[in-house]
C-alpha cells in the first residue's frame, strides 16, 4: 500500500502525488502520495524524522517539492497550523484572530459568532485579551487551530495539533478537528499518537521519508502479514528478539506467515504500524 | 566550569558569522579606521574668481586644490563664487576683486574641518606676508590672501552642532530603518509565523510593504523630532527647501528599510540580524563624512564611503539645511540613493519570494 491508486484521484480533491523533497543531499520525502478527501480526516503518522512535517508543508504550500505534484485549493481556502502554532506571541488572542480575519477578508456577524463558540467551547473565551505568548502550550495550539479554521477552509492542514497537550485540551482539539471535517473540510493532520490516527478515515504511515503503509485503519490492520503473539518477557530466541517490541508492560512478537505462534492476538493499528516498521528495518538489515 | 567553556567554544565554532565578526572585523576596522580616522585636512577644494583669477590660482599654496577658476567682473565673480560654495563644489572661494574693491575670501563653514584648516592657512599666510612685504614681491596669490576680507558662510561660528545634527538625523534613520527593521522578518521566521504567512493569501509584495510601512512611519516621526530638536534647541538653521530635504529623506529611508529587510531575510536568528545590521551601521557612521571629512580619508578607503547611503544623505541634509543647496546641484546623491534603493529593495523582495512563494502549484 503506497497511497491512492491512480484511478482514485478524480474522487480525491487534494493531496500529494509521488512527492519527493531533498534538502541538500538528504532525501526527506521519497515518492510519497497522500489523498485528502472532503469531510474526512487523513492522519499522517511516523516517528521523528519520518517526513510528516515536510509532507504537510508541501501540501499546505509552505514548501515546494523537488518532485511530484501537489493538489491544493487557492490560498484563500487553505487553513494551516505549522509546528509552532503560527500565532503571534505579542498579540492577544483576539488580535491574532482579528489579523487572520483581516488577511482572509472575513467579516460578518456569523463568522464572529462561530469564533465565539469555538473560543467558548475550548476554554479560550476568558483569555481573549491575554497575549498568546502568555498562554499554555495547549491553549496556543487551540488558538492556532481556531485561527486555521477561520476561513472555513476546503483544506485544513494541521501539523501535530495535539502533541504535548493535556488530555482535556486534546479532547477540545479533536472537537475542533471533527467540527471542521463535519463542515466539509478535507483535514490532513500529523500525529505521533496512534490512538488518534485510528480515529481518522485514512492513515499514511511514514518512515525515513518513505511510505510504510497507507489506507483506512482497518485496511492497514488487515494488511499485517503473519501473526502477532503476546509474551510476558523479552524473547530469548535471537531471531524472535529482532521481531519483538514492548507494549503496555508485555512484549509482542511478530511471526511472519508460516511461522507458528502461540497466543496470537488480534492486531490493532499500533501493532500494524510496528510490524510495518519492523519489516522495513529487517528488510534493510538483510539487504 | 570546564564543561561550560568547552560547550561555549563548540557553539562559537559552529556560529561562523559571530566567529568572523570577532576575528575579522576588529582587524578590518583597525585597518580601515587607521586610514580613515583623521581630522587633518591636507586638500582644500578652492575656486578662484574675478579679474586675474587664473594667475591667482596658480600662485596659491599647494594645499589649496583649485577646483575651478572664473575670470569675470567683480560683481559676477562674487555671485559665481557663492554659488560654487552653495553647491558644494569647493570649500573656499577666492574673489580677486569684489564689489567693494578689495579681494574677498569666502569659506564654507558647513565643511567644518576644511574651513578650520583653510582659516589656519590664511592666518599663517597673512603673518608671513606681513614679514616679507617690505623685502620682496609676495606674489599676487599671497597678496590676494593678505589683503582679503574673509567671510565664513553657512556656519559663521563654526559650530560642531551645525554639521553634526543634519548627519545625525541620517544615523537615526539608519538605526530605525536598518537595525530595527532587520529584526522584523527574522522574528517571524524564528516564531514560525513566516511559514504561516507563506500559505496565506498574501503576495510577497504585500508582506514586504506590510512589514516596512510601520517602520517607515516611525522613521519619519523620528526624523521630524530630530530636526525639530536640532532647530529649536541647537539652533541649527534650515535654509533650504523642505520638499528637497523630504525627497532626499524619503529615498534614504527607502534604502535603509530595504537594507533592513534584506538583512532580515538572510539571517537565521535575531542575533545574526543584529550583527549584520551593526556591520552596516558602523562603517556608515565612521566613513560617511559625518565625523571625519571625506577628503581626509585616504583614497584606498574612501571608495568605501562612496558605496554607503549615509554619505549621500549627509551631503543632501547638510546641503539643504545649511547651504540651501538646490536639487539641481544635488542630483548625484539623489540618483545614487534611488538606484541603491531599487537594487536593495529588489534583492529583498527576491529573497522574500524564495520563502513566501515556494510553490507555484495552486
Amino acid at each position: 500500500m503506497t497511497g491512492p491508486a491512480a484511478g482514485d484521484w478524480p474522487a480525491i480533491p487534494w493531496g500529494a502525488e509521488a512527492v519527493s523533497v531533498s534538502f541538500g543531499g538528504l532525501r526527506a520525502l521519497d515518492q510519497v502520495s497522500v489523498g485528502v478527501r472532503s469531510g474526512q480526516v487523513t492522519a499522517v503518522v511516523g516517528g521523528d524524522g519520518a517526513g510528516k512535517t515536510t509532507l504537510l508543508r508541501c501540501v499546505a504550500g509552505a514548501l515546494a517539492p523537488t518532485g511530484g505534484a501537489v493538489r491544493r485549493p487557492e490560498a484563500q481556502r487553505i487553513g494551516y497550523l505549522p509546528p509552532s502554532a503560527g500565532v503571534y506571541d505579542d498579540l492577544s488572542v483576539a488580535e491574532n484572530l482579528q489579523f487572520r480575519s483581516a488577511v482572509f477578508g472575513i467579516t460578518g456577524a456569523a463568522a464572529g459568532r462561530q469564533v465565539g463558540e469555538y473560543l467558548e467551547r475550548t476554554g479560550l473565551a476568558a483569555a481573549r485579551d491575554r497575549l498568546a505568548g502568555q498562554l499554555s502550550g495547549g491553549m496556543r495550539r487551540k488558538l492556532g487551530v481556531i485561527a486555521a479554521m477561520l476561513p472555513e477552509p476546503e483544506l485544513l492542514v494541521l501539523d501535530e495539533p495535539t502533541t504535548g497537550v493535556d488530555p482535556v485540551s486534546r479532547a477540545d482539539l479533536w472537537w475542533l478537528i471533527a467540527r471542521a471535517a463535519a463542515g466539509g473540510a478535507a483535514v490532513l493532520m500529523s500525529t505521533t499518537y496512534l490512538d488518534e490516527a485510528a480515529r481518522a478515515a485514512h492513515v499514511l504511515v511514514l518512515d525515513a521519508g518513505r511510505t510504510l503503509a497507507a489506507g483506512t485503519p482497518a485496511e492497514i490492520v488487515a494488511s499485517v502479514p503473519g501473526t502477532i503473539a503476546v509474551v510476558p518477557g523479552r524473547p530469548d530466541d535471537t531471531e524472535e528478539r529482532r521481531r519483538a517490541w514492548r507494549r503496555a508492560g508485555t512484549w509482542r512478537v511478530w511471526h511472519p506467515p508460516g511461522v507458528p505462534a502461540s497466543e496470537p492476538v488480534r492486531p490493532d493499528l499500533q501493532d500494524a504500524v510496528c510490524v510495518a516498521a519492523l519489516r522495513a528495518e529487517l528488510a534493510g538489515a538483510d539487504a | 566550569m570546564r564543561a561550560m567553556i568547552v560547550k561555549e567554544f563548540r557553539q562559537l565554532r559552529r556560529d561562523r558569522r559571530t566567529l568572523a565578526m570577532m576575528i575579522v572585523m576588529p582587524i578590518l576596522l583597525l585597518v580601515i579606521l587607521g586610514y580613515a580616522a583623521s581630522f587633518d585636512v591636507s586638500d582644500i577644494p578652492t575656486v578662484v574668481a574675478g579679474p586675474g583669477a587664473d594667475v591667482v590660482a596658480t600662485a596659491l599654496p599647494k594645499s589649496f586644490q583649485v577646483a575651478g577658476t572664473y575670470t569675470a567682473t567683480a560683481g559676477q565673480a562674487a555671485t559665481w563664487a557663492r554659488d560654487e560654495l552653495r553647491d558644494g563644489h569647493a570649500a573656499v572661494a577666492i574673489v580677486t576683486a569684489s564689489a567693494g574693491g578689495g579681494p574677498l575670501i569666502l569659506v564654507d563653514g558647513s565643511q567644518l574641518f576644511t574651513a578650520q584648516a583653510a582659516l589656519r592657512q590664511f592666518a599663517a599666510q597673512r603673518s608671513g606676508a606681513t614679514a616679507t612685504a617690505s623685502s620682496a614681491d609676495p606674489g599676487r596669490g599671497a597678496a590676494a590672501v593678505a589683503n582679503a576680507t574673509i567671510q565664513v558662510l553657512y556656519n559663521p561660528q563654526l559650530k560642531t552642532s551645525y554639521i553634526m545634527i543634519p548627519g545625525l538625523a541620517g544615523v537615526i534613520l539608519v538605526f530605525v530603518g536598518t537595525v530595527i527593521t532587520s529584526l522584523g522578518v527574522v522574528r517571524e521566521r524564528q516564531a514560525g509565523t513566516l511559514e504561516q504567512l507563506a500559505v496565506m493569501p498574501l503576495r510577497p509584495a504585500d508582506v514586504f510593504l506590510g512589514k516596512i510601512v510601520p517602520y517607515f512611519v516611525v522613521a519619519v516621526v523620528d526624523l521630524v523630532v530630530v530636526l525639530a530638536v536640532g532647530v529649536a534647541v541647537f539652533g541649527v538653521p534650515f535654509r533650504g527647501s523642505l520638499a528637497v530635504f523630504g525627497l532626499g529623506a524619503l529615498l534614504f529611508v527607502f534604502v535603509t528599510l530595504g537594507l533592513g529587510v534584506l538583512i532580515s531575510s538572510v539571517s537565521q536568528t535575531q542575533g545574526q540580524a543584529i550583527q549584520l545590521a551593526v556591520m552596516t551601521l558602523l562603517p556608515q557612521v565612521l566613513l560617511s563624512g559625518l565625523i571625519f571629512p571625506l577628503t581626509s580619508i585616504v583614497i584606498g578607503v574612501r571608495w568605501i564611503a562612496y558605496l554607503l547611503p549615509l554619505t549621500y544623505f549627509t551631503q543632501i541634509s547638510r546641503g539643504v539645511m545649511l547651504r540651501a543647496e538646490p536639487i539641481s546641484s544635488l542630483w548625484p546623491p539623489f540618483v545614487y540613493l534611488a538606484l541603491l534603493g531599487a537594487v536593495v529593495t529588489g534583492l529583498a523582495i527576491w529573497r522574500f519570494r524564495a520563502f513566501l512563494a515556494p510553490g507555484a502549484a495552486r
